[in-house]
């Protein structure tokens, strides 16, 4: 039962645990003593769910997608996470992380961002509870996905343009971590993916679990049954994927599946699919499978969609992986764009192009007539439309 | 163990310098020629910094050193190769400074091995965790490389113990709760911590580093330790220098000048 999750020391497998540099040891090592039993109390379990429940607009509908589901020879059903307030899932985990910092007593908040979705969540979240608010995104990203940025400074943030190397969210990341070592005490770091030093990657999964809880009950209700065929979700640090993975880890019968985004193509040497690409090594904190160049520099990822612009994974997903529990696959830009066009024409949803990569990989499978099949909707397309019409061929 | 780092603190105990510089900065093949420029300028030790593209405990100065180096095709094989060389006329205790994840593609086998023949006589590697350090200990102990930890204001002091006593050489003592970067001065706060450290009784000389810039600093870090080790500052003077080894000299007298 517990193959998949982290041992004590945050070891998912061969991949985990906490590299850090001292500076940041005691933030880290105060979380790591003390999220278990701050999220395993009732009175902020409650307090939680109010939130996901009231705020955040939960449970988020389980739709069959009829006009998909025909295309793809399958039942093909969406969890609508793009339903969610602010337009995607990163919100259910800001909401746990800001009711985790308050009980930790911190009264600043620092978040990176890619597209921006996890940076408005964390704004979102700040506002919500009156905390201060800053949000490291690379410059890149800020021109790429321009209505997110205004959106998190009309909720109060501050944003900081990340201007080292790509300037996209590898180095967003950077910069918040330099933050957070240089204000230890009053900051709380809310990472936005299963990525980092143990304990966010369990930590994040958890708070995004309830996705997979709810698909569940969901299924259960609509076929009598909890359990899908495949589970599909795209992967940028992994944690959308990590929540509608999460109750059905133990499940080996139904199938796992990831979806990276290969860019221009997996050899364009320009992409971003790290289980194609990624050997193991250490970034950000934990050991995980990582774009990197035989000396081991970082090697800077590209994708059309700033949310999987990242050159590692979180590593339950590295561990997913290597043990072969999960299959990754990978779509290009252009498969994406395609997916998420015939989405939009088949479906009346514009999601968000991360999610796109989700539903290109579909045609990659092969589902015989009676498969059951969710993907997981992370996010809407609102925030892309510039890049759609870019795009234009519509 | 009988390498150039405990030879050193035997005979020196007091206003040991260190500095740092990222390998390959500002030029590929400045290593060899700012290692005995520091030797000849009156240096202790060499701290020589791998330089890594993600290095999330550095602050500008250092980050852009190391962007440069790597750009200009520096990596960890051409280090060692150059530190072999250097060593031919540098008899100073040379300390490799990085992250991990270049040394672990390198295998951390073959880069002990290698760094040994090389002349290598310790390291720093700020984020590999004690439990990992504890894993791979006797490779280091082997190969004859002290292992150099960090320890912070917000270090309790039982951890400052378990930390001198895996660490061997020195104990690299932060002098404040940030990332790497010149300051003009210690708070009252930061000697405070500065004292807490020589009152527990240490194995390890302390060496204090992250914001040694210039005489007072040096001479304020000295006070409580065995010396301290400036990096920063030292590696933005390199960025505007026109003459390395005349700029290195003038710099390093600069530091031990007394006011
Ligand atoms: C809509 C959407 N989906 C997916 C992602 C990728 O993140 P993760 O892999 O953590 O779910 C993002 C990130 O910004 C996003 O905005």
């Amino acid at each position: 039962m517990r193959r998949f999750q982290p041992n004590e020391e945050g070891y998912y497998g061969l991949f985990g645990g906490a590299y850090i540099p001292e500076m940041l040891f005691p933030n880290v090592e105060e979380l790591r003593l003390r999220y278990q039993a701050i999220v395993g109390d009732a009175e902020f379990q409650r307090e939680f769910e109010t939130l996901l429940r009231h705020y955040v607009g939960r449970p988020t509908p389980l739709y069959q997608a009829t006009r998909l589901s025909e295309v793809h020879r399958a039942t093909i059903y969406l969890k609508r996470e793009d339903l969610c307030h602010t337009g995607a899932h990163k919100v259910n985990n800001t909401i746990g992380q800001i009711l985790l910092a308050k009980r930790l007593g911190k009264s600043k908040i620092i978040a990176e961002t890619g597209a921006g979705q996890h940076g408005v969540a964390t704004a979102t979240v700040c506002a919500l509870m009156g905390l201060e608010c800053t949000i490291y995104m690379g410059q890149l990203d800020m021109e790429r996905q321009r209505p997110n940025v205004e959106r998190m400074k009309i909720l109060g943030a501050t944003v900081v343009p990340a201007t080292s190397g790509n300037m996209t969210l590898k180095d967003a990341t950077n910069e918040a971590m330099r933050h957070w070592i240089n204000h230890p005490t009053d900051t709380h770091y809310i990472i936005g993916s299963v990525v980092g030093p143990h304990p966010y990657p369990d930590m994040v999964a958890r708070f995004q679990s309830v996705i997979s809880q709810e698909i569940r009950a969901q299924l259960t209700e609509q076929q009598g049954n909890p359990f899908p065929d495949y589970v599909v979700a795209c992967v940028g640090g992994g944690s959308n994927a990590a929540g509608a993975f999460y109750h059905f880890l133990d499940e080996p019968h139904v199938h796992l599946i990831g979806a990276e985004a290969a860019g221009h193509g997996v050899e364009s040497g320009e992409s971003a699919a790290t289980t194609a690409l990624g050997r193991p090594g250490v970034l950000h904190g934990s050991k995980t499978l990582l774009m990197q160049t035989p000396d081991g520099q970082v090697i800077e990822p590209y994708s059309i969609s700033a949310g999987l612009d990242y050159p590692g994974i979180g590593p339950l997903h590295a561990h997913l992986f290597e043990s072969g529990r999960g299959q990754f696959l990978n779509a290009t830009d252009e498969e994406a764009m395609k997916a998420g066009i015939e989405l939009a024409r088949l479906e009346g949803i514009i999601p968000a192009i991360e999610t796109a990569h989700a539903l290109a990989v579909l045609h990659q499978l092969e589902f015989s007539p009676d498969d059951v099949v969710v993907v997981n909707l992370s996010g809407r397309g609102d925030k892309d439309l510039e890049t759609y019409i870019r795009w234009g061929r519509y | 163990m009988n390498n150039r780092l405990s030879q050193l603190f035997k005979q020196k105990t007091k206003n040991v310098l260190s500095i740092f510089f990222t390998a390959g900065f500002p030029s590929v093949n400045d290593t060899g020629v700012i290692a005995r420029a520091l030797e000849k300028a009156g240096a202790d030790l060499i701290e020589i910094g791998i330089p890594f593209s993600d290095p999330i405990a550095d602050g500008p100065v250092i980050q852009q050193s190391s962007k440069q180096a790597l750009d200009q095709g520096m990596n960890l094989k051409l280090l060692l190769e150059q530190v072999k060389q250097l060593r031919s006329e540098v008899t100073l205790p040379v300390v490799l400074m990085g992250y991990i994840n270049p040394i672990l593609q390198y295998g951390i086998g073959n880069f002990c091995r290698d760094a040994r023949a090389a002349g290598v006589d310790g390291v720093i590697l700020p984020d590999l965790p004690l439990r990992d350090y504890n894993e791979h200990a006797t490779l280091f102990h082997a190969n004859d490389l002290s292992v150099i930890m960090l320890v912070t204001p917000a270090t309790s002091d039982e951890r400052i113990r378990l930390i001198d006593q895996a660490s061997s050489g020195f104990l690299y003592a932060v002098s404040a709760s940030s990332t790497t970067g010149a300051r003009a001065g210690f708070t009252a706060e930061q000697e405070d911590y500065f004292r807490r450290l020589a009152g527990l009784g240490l194995r390890n000389p302390v060496l204090v580093g992250f914001g040694i810039s210039n005489a007072a600093t040096f001479q304020s870090a000295c006070r409580y330790g065995a010396g301290a080790i400036v990096g920063s500052a030292f590696v933005s003077m390199l960025r505007n220098s026109t003459n390395l080894e005349s700029d290195i000299i003038t710099f390093v007298k600069a530091i031990r000048s007394v006011s």
